[in-house]
């Protein structure tokens, strides 16, 4: 039983890494991956809200959404995409509020960030892939927090290769991001090796 | 971002976002989906089809309503017009274009989040009239069409000799000529491709270049 979480783990880590498989949260991968501080910054808070909204919309989808869960008879999935991101969008406010309370260190390191992700299709898309491969409850816990920290490890390579890349004497035209859709595409491939593992 | 004092003409509104100011290769919004589902051009078709009718459409309706939403809840109003907008589009595929809405998957939920639809009504609908506001919302979503088209038309011809389903090249696996480019079908060749594209766009367009903070040709490091 633990190694079927450990392997869903390391699917979701590597195999099925969210930005550089599936393409996901790539305006914020772009626009926010200068410096490594600020991209781990970001991870982080995206680790959070994944860990939190993948469970909740898991829950919500169970009992409220499937056909004949809520009554016999009443299928709700119509309503789901307007379900999810209301969820995501209350988890991010309270999130917000909670740190901004309690965890006042915290929030001044990730406050900027919560309203971003949002926005962020990561976790949208973390919620869609859940429910598309049904992930029952405990999974949904495993697979939140590994589609999170597969982004947030992204992000922090490319800022660590993009600190180094300022410096590189590339033409003009390349110079930013174009350079940085080259490079992500280059880990993308790297990334592509992982696809050989067999769990 | 069109800052003008006073709302611009609808053409105006529908003409810049197609060229001069596009969305994904000068603004570089919306990378996410344009890079999935360009492995083939009927799904970048119908997914190019499916964004100009949600960012249309999303904005004609936030522009209605624009001076009944208080500032502190804009967001949450905006999204739940996208996302209304988003299960229609989601129903009409699976209605109509079963095995397509299977093949684009999770991409056509992730419409909601496309920073695309919501730089639109945040940035324009909240400000002009309706039909600005519905040909600003075209002339994005076929601005970004457009470029999903451009990208999906190589990867199809080069990477697997076929242009919608028709047959371009001749492959050697039906005993044509053509050996296909694996990569180009491969997800990593998205990057490439819009990354050289973008390159060229700045090229020509020496505004849009970025600054470098660090001087390489200098002699006295």
């Amino acid at each position: 039983m633990l190694q079927h979480y450990i392997s869903l783990l390391v699917q979701s880590i590597f195999i099925q890494n969210m930005a550089l498989a599936f393409f996901l949260g790539m305006c914020t991968f772009l626009a926010v991956s200068k410096k490594v501080s600020t991209a781990a910054g970001l991870g982080c808070a995206v680790i959070m809200v994944q860990v939190l909204a993948v469970p909740a919309n898991n829950l919500i989808n169970t009992y409220i959404l499937k056909p004949d869960a809520l009554a016999p008879g009443l299928d709700l999935s119509f309503l789901s995409f307007i379900t999810y991101i209301g969820v995501i969008a209350a988890i991010v406010q309270v999130l917000e509020m909670f740190l901004d309370k309690y965890v006042p260190s915290l929030y001044a390191a990730l406050g900027i960030f919560l309203p971003l992700i949002t926005v962020n299709c990561v976790i949208f898309a973390g919620v869609s892939f859940m429910v598309q491969r049904d992930y029952n409850f405990p999974e949904s816990v495993v697979y939140g927090f590994g589609s999170g920290a597969s982004w947030a490890l992204a992000i922090i390579l490319l800022a660590a290769i993009r600190e180094r890349l300022k410096y590189a004497d590339a033409p003009a035209g390349l110079h930013g991001l174009p350079l940085t859709f080259i490079t992500a595409g280059l880990m993308a491939i790297a990334f592509m090796s992982f696809s050989g593992i067999q769990l | 971002m069109t800052e003008a004092v006073k709302a611009p003409s609808a053409k105006q509104a529908f003409l810049e976002p197609l060229i001069a100011n596009n969305p994904v290769m000068i603004q570089v919004l919306g990378i996410c989906s344009s890079l999935a589902v360009t492995s083939s051009m009927k799904t970048a078709f119908v997914m190019g089809i499916a964004v100009t009718a949600v960012t249309a459409f999303s904005n004609l309706a936030v522009s209605c309503v624009r001076k009944l939403i208080p500032g502190s809840v804009r967001i949450i109003a905006q999204m739940t017009i996208i996302a209304s907008l988003v299960i229609l589009v989601d129903q009409i595929l699976r209605a109509f274009a079963y095995d397509l809405s299977k093949q684009l998957s999770v991409y056509v939920g992730l419409i909601i989040t496309n920073c695309i639809v919501m730089g639109r009504t945040e940035g324009f609908a909240l400000k002009y009239p309706p039909l600005s506001s519905f040909m600003d919302g075209l002339g994005n979503g076929l601005g970004y069409l457009m470029v999903l088209c451009v990208v999906g038309t190589i990867r199809e011809i080069f990477g697997a000799g076929t242009w919608f389903g028709m047959t371009v090249f001749q492959t050697v696996n039906n005993g044509g000529w053509y050996v296909p480019c694996g990569l180009l079908v491969m997800p990593p060749c998205g990057f490439f491709l819009l990354g050289s594209l973008i390159w060229l766009v700045k090229t020509f367009r020496k505004d849009l270049q970025e600054p470098r903070e660090y001087d390489t040709h200098r002699e006295d490091y």
